[in-house]
C-alpha cells in the first residue's frame, strides 16, 4: 500500500467514526452565482437548497446585464467543507448557471449591505440617535417628528453593530438587502 | 431558409429533424394540435400507451436499449402529473427522456384553468431542465435546445411545456443547425495529470478493483469497449452496480459479478479489500456502500464521473477525474501503455488467490428441491435457455430485480433496463414495450413480481394493440417479497400488508387482452413452459408461481458494511441492528 505514492484518502484513519472523511466545522462561504435572467432560475436555485437541506443565510438578486440578460446571484450559505464543495457542484451543474464563483476562497473581496431602520423615539434618545447615525455614517432618508429612517450601507457586521445600537433607542423596524459582493482588484 | 409554420406542426419536424423515430403518449385537450400533425405523416411513430406513467417507463426502455434519447408526448394537468413518477425515475438513473406536454393557452396559465397544473413547477425538482415556452418564435429553439441538453453531460430527462395557444401560432421554424447554441457545454475530457496518477497507481497497486456502473453505459459503445479493453490488458478484477451490467461481460475472465446490498461475496468483499478501487461512472450509492464509516477502508478511491457533483458527495476521493468515461479511458490506455503496461504482477496475483477463495464460497448456490419452483431456479432456467438469443431483460422492482441481476448474465450494454436510484414498482412492464419498439425482432422479457407487474398492468392493451411479442416473467410468489424480507429480519416477521390477495388468474387476464397465458408451478413443466413462451410469436404473461418464503441472498444488512453479508438463512437473527433499522 504504501507503495502507492499518493495521499491516503482519510477513510482508512478510522472504520468506527460517523462519517470521518469529512470535517463537521461550519464555515460560512458567499458565492457569485451568475445565471441567465430566465423564468424559473431563482426557484432552481432555492428548489435546490432546499431540497437537497442546505442553508441560506442571505441571498440577493438582480439583472446585471441588460443585454445578455445575466443575472447575479449572490448567496451567503454555510455548511461544513464537504456541504460547500457540494452546493458549489450542484449549482454548477444547473443549466441556466454560467459560472459559481466562491468569493470567500478565491482571494480578497468586498461586501456590501445596505439596510433601512426606522427609529422611532424623543428628547435624548433622538439625539443620540442622530448622533450614532452620524458616526456610522448611515443617512436620513425620512423624518418626522418622533420617527427617523436610517440608511445604512457596509458590511453585514457593520449593520448589525448599528442595530444593536439603535434598538434601546426606539428601533421598531429594519429592512436589509443581503449581501451585494465583488473580489477586489481588476 | 426560413419556413413559417405553426407551433404544432414546428414539434412534429423537430422531432424529426433530431431523428426521433417513435414518441410514447396520450392524447388530451391541450395537445390535440400536435396529435393532429402526428395524424398527418407517417415518418414518426405514436405509441399508445394506457397511462402516461407508461409512456414514459417505456420512452426510458427505448432510450437505455439504444443510446438514443426517449420522447413522451402527453396532455397537460393530469397527463403531466401521471408523468411525474417516470421523469423521476429517468432523472435517477440518469436517462435522457424529452417529455413533452401540453398547456393551457397562455391567457388562461394562473387561472386554475380546467386541466391546468403549474408543471414545470411541479417537474423542477424531477427534471435536468425544463422550459415553459410561451411564444411560438421560440419554440424551435427550445426543441432543440432540449435534445441538447438531455444527451449531453449527465443525460437526463427535460421537459417543454406547450400551451395550447403557442400550438396554433405560426412563426418561422430554426432547423437544429441553426438553433442557438446554448452555453450548457459540459466537460468530457479528464484532467491529464489526474489521470496519469491513477495509472501510477494501477501500475502499483497490490489488490486493484473496477467499480464500474451505469456512467459507462451511459457514455456509449466506445466506453465499453474501452473497459473491457482496460481490464482485459491489466488483469484487474471487476466488478458493476446494478444499472452497469453488460459493460463488461459476465462471461469475462475478470468479471466479480454485482457489488452492493445483495451483490456477490466476492465482489463485495474485494470492495472491502481492495487498496485501489477504481470508481469508473458509479456514484457510490448507498445501496453500494453499506455503512459509510467502515466502507472500503484500507484503499486509495479514484473516481471518474461526467458529474462533478457526483464526487465527494458521499465518499471523500483522493484521485477525483471528471470527465465522460470513454474519453478518459482512453485516454488512461494511452497514457498507461505509453509507460510501458505495468501492473504489480506478484501483488495481483496473491490478490486472485484471495478472490478465488471468495469465489469459492459460491454465494448464489441453490438447490432446486421440493415441490415448488424456487425463484432462484427459474431464473436459472431463463438464463440457460435464452442465453444464445439475442436478448434484453426488463425487471420491476424487488427481489426478483435481484435475482435477475443474480442468476441472468449480461454480455453487452443496453441489455439489461432496471429502475435503480428510483426503484419504481411499475417500470420494468411498460419499458419491456419500449425495448421491443426499438428492437422488433428482438427477444423482450419483463422479470417481474406479480404485485410490481400490476401496478401497470394495463399497458397489455398497448402491447396488443402493437403487436409486441413481450414477455412478462412473473415470478408470483403472492407476496411483496422484498417487503416481507425486510419484515422478517426487521419487525419480528410481523408481515404487514406485504401479502397479495385477490390476484387475478394470469392466464385469463392474458386471455381477456387477447394475448398468451402460461401458468406453470411444477418445476418439472418449467423448461416446456419457458420455451413455449419463448417460441409463441406474441405477448405473453408466464405465471410462475415461486416458493412463497424465500429470501434473497446475499445480502449486506443495512447499517454494516461489507465483510459483514448474510450469506443464507442461518446468518440472519439480528442482523440488523438498531443503527440500521432506520436506514432503507
Amino acid at each position: 500500500m504504501s507503495a502507492l505514492n499518493i495521499k491516503k484518502g482519510s477513510t482508512s484513519h478510522s472504520a468506527y467514526n460517523l462519517r470521518p472523511t469529512f470535517s463537521d466545522v461550519h464555515e460560512t462561504h458567499t458565492l457569485a452565482v451568475i445565471v441567465d435572467n430566465e423564468p424559473g432560475v431563482l426557484a432552481r436555485v432555492i428548489g435546490l437548497f432546499s431540497g437537497r437541506g442546505y442553508n441560506i443565510d442571505s441571498l440577493t438578486v438582480a439583472e446585471v446585464d441588460h443585454t445578455g440578460h445575466t443575472s447575479r446571484i449572490t448567496i451567503v450559505t454555510t455548511g461544513t467543507p464537504q456541504v460547500i464543495e457540494q452546493i458549489k457542484a450542484q449549482l454548477g451543474r444547473i443549466v441556466p448557471v454560467h459560472d459559481v464563483h466562491d468569493l470567500t476562497v478565491e482571494g480578497p473581496s468586498v461586501e456590501r449591505e445596505l439596510a433601512l431602520l426606522k427609529v422611532g423615539s424623543e428628547g435624548d434618545k433622538r439625539v443620540e440617535a442622530l448622533r450614532l447615525a452620524d458616526i456610522f455614517r448611515a443617512n436620513v432618508v425620512d423624518s418626522t417628528l418622533d420617527s427617523f429612517v436610517f440608511e445604512i450601507t457596509g458590511a453585514p457586521d457593520k449593520i448589525d453593530a448599528f442595530a444593536d445600537l439603535m434598538r434601546p433607542l426606539g428601533l421598531n423596524e429594519i429592512a436589509r438587502t443581503g449581501v451585494a459582493a465583488l473580489p477586489r482588484g481588476s | 431558409m426560413t419556413r413559417q409554420m405553426t407551433g404544432a406542426k414546428m414539434v412534429v419536424q423537430a422531432l424529426k429533424d433530431q431523428g426521433v423515430d417513435v414518441v410514447f403518449g396520450y392524447p388530451g385537450g391541450a395537445v390535440l394540435p400536435i396529435y393532429d400533425e402526428v395524424f398527418q405523416q407517417n415518418e414518426i411513430r405514436h405509441v399508445l400507451v394506457r397511462h402516461e406513467q407508461g409512456a414514459v417507463h417505456a420512452a426510458e426502455g427505448y432510450a437505455r436499449s439504444t443510446g438514443k434519447p426517449g420522447v413522451v408526448l402527453v396532455t397537460s394537468g393530469p397527463g403531466a402529473t401521471n408523468a411525474v413518477t417516470g421523469i423521476t425515475d429517468a432523472l435517477m438513473d440518469s436517462i435522457p427522456l424529452i417529455v413533452l406536454t401540453g398547456q393551457v393557452p397562455t391567457f388562461m396559465i394562473g387561472s386554475d384553468a380546467f386541466q391546468e397544473a403549474d408543471t414545470v413547477g411541479i417537474t423542477r425538482a424531477c427534471t435536468k431542465h425544463n422550459w415553459l415556452v410561451k411564444d411560438t418564435a421560440n419554440l424551435s429553439d427550445v426543441l432543440h435546445q432540449a435534445f441538447h441538453v438531455a444527451t449531453t453531460g449527465r443525460p437526463g430527462p427535460v421537459l417543454v411545456d406547450i400551451p395550447k395557444d403557442v400550438q396554433f401560432a405560426s412563426a418561422d421554424y430554426t432547423s437544429p443547425q441553426k438553433a442557438k447554441t446554448s452555453h450548457y457545454q459540459p466537460r468530457v475530457k479528464g484532467d491529464l495529470a489526474a489521470i496519469t496518477d491513477l495509472v501510477a497507481a494501477i501500475e502499483t497497486a497490490e489488490r486493484p478493483v473496477f467499480y464500474t456502473g451505469g456512467g459507462v453505459i451511459n457514455s456509449g459503445r466506445a466506453a465499453s469497449q474501452l473497459l473491457r479493453e482496460l481490464v482485459d490488458a491489466t488483469g484487474i478484477p471487476v466488478t458493476s452496480t446494478l444499472m452497469g451490467l453488460g459493460a463488461y461481460p459476465a462471461s469475462g475472465d475478470n468479471w466479480l459479478g454485482m457489488l452492493g446490498m445483495h451483490g456477490l461475496y466476492e465482489a463485495n468483499m474485494a470492495m472491502h479489500g481492495c487498496d485501489l478501487m477504481i470508481n469508473i461512472g458509479a456514484r457510490f450509492d448507498d445501496r453500494i456502500t453499506g455503512r459509510i464509516d467502515a466502507f472500503s477502508p484500507g484503499s486509495t478511491k479514484a473516481h471518474i464521473d461526467i458529474d462533478p457533483s457526483s464526487i465527494n458527495k458521499v465518499i471523500s476521493t483522493d484521485i477525483p477525474i471528471v470527465g465522460d468515461v470513454a474519453h478518459v479511458l482512453e485516454d488512461l490506455l494511452r497514457i498507461w501503455k505509453s509507460r510501458g503496461r505495468k501492473t504489480n504482477r506478484e501483488g495481483l496475483g496473491k490478490w486472485w488467490d484471495r478472490i478465488d477463495t471468495w469465489r469459492q464460497v459460491d454465494c448464489l448456490a441453490f438447490k432446486q428441491t421440493g415441490p415448488s419452483i424456487r425463484p432462484q431456479h427459474a431464473l436459472a432456467r431463463l438464463e440457460a435457455l435464452t442465453k444464445g438469443h439475442d436478448r434484453y431483460i426488463c425487471t420491476e422492482v424487488g427481489q426478483h430485480q435481484m435475482w435477475a441481476a443474480q442468476y441472468i448474465g449480461f454480455e453487452d450494454p443496453n441489455r439489461w433496463m432496471t429502475s435503480g436510484g428510483l426503484g419504481t414498482m411499475g417500470y420494468g412492464f411498460p419499458a419491456s414495450i419500449g425495448v421491443q419498439m426499438a428492437h422488433p425482432e428482438s427477444l423482450v422479457i419483463n422479470v417481474a413480481g406479480e404485485a410490481s407487474w400490476l401496478m401497470n398492468m394495463q399497458e397489455m392493451g398497448t402491447a396488443v394493440q402493437f403487436k409486441l411479442p413481450v414477455k412478462q416473467f412473473i415470478l408470483n410468489n403472492e407476496r411483496l417479497g422484498m417487503v416481507r424480507q425486510w419484515q422478517e429480519l426487521l419487525h419480528g416477521e410481523r408481515y404487514s400488508h406485504s401479502w397479495s390477495e385477490a390476484l387475478p388468474d394470469f392466464v385469463k387476464l392474458a386471455e381477456a387482452f387477447g394475448a398468451k397465458g402460461i401458468l406453470c408451478q411444477d418445476p418439472a413443466d418449467l423448461d416446456d413452459a419457458i420455451m413455449e413462451m419463448i417460441n409463441h410469436d406474441g405477448p405473453v404473461i408466464f405465471d410462475c408461481l415461486v416458493e412463497k418464503h424465500e429470501n434473497c441472498f446475499p445480502m449486506i444488512p443495512s447499517g454494516e458494511p461489507h465483510n459483514k453479508m448474510l450469506l443464507g438463512e442461518a446468518s440472519t437473527k439480528d442482523a440488523i441492528k438498531e443503527g440500521g433499522a432506520v436506514l432503507v
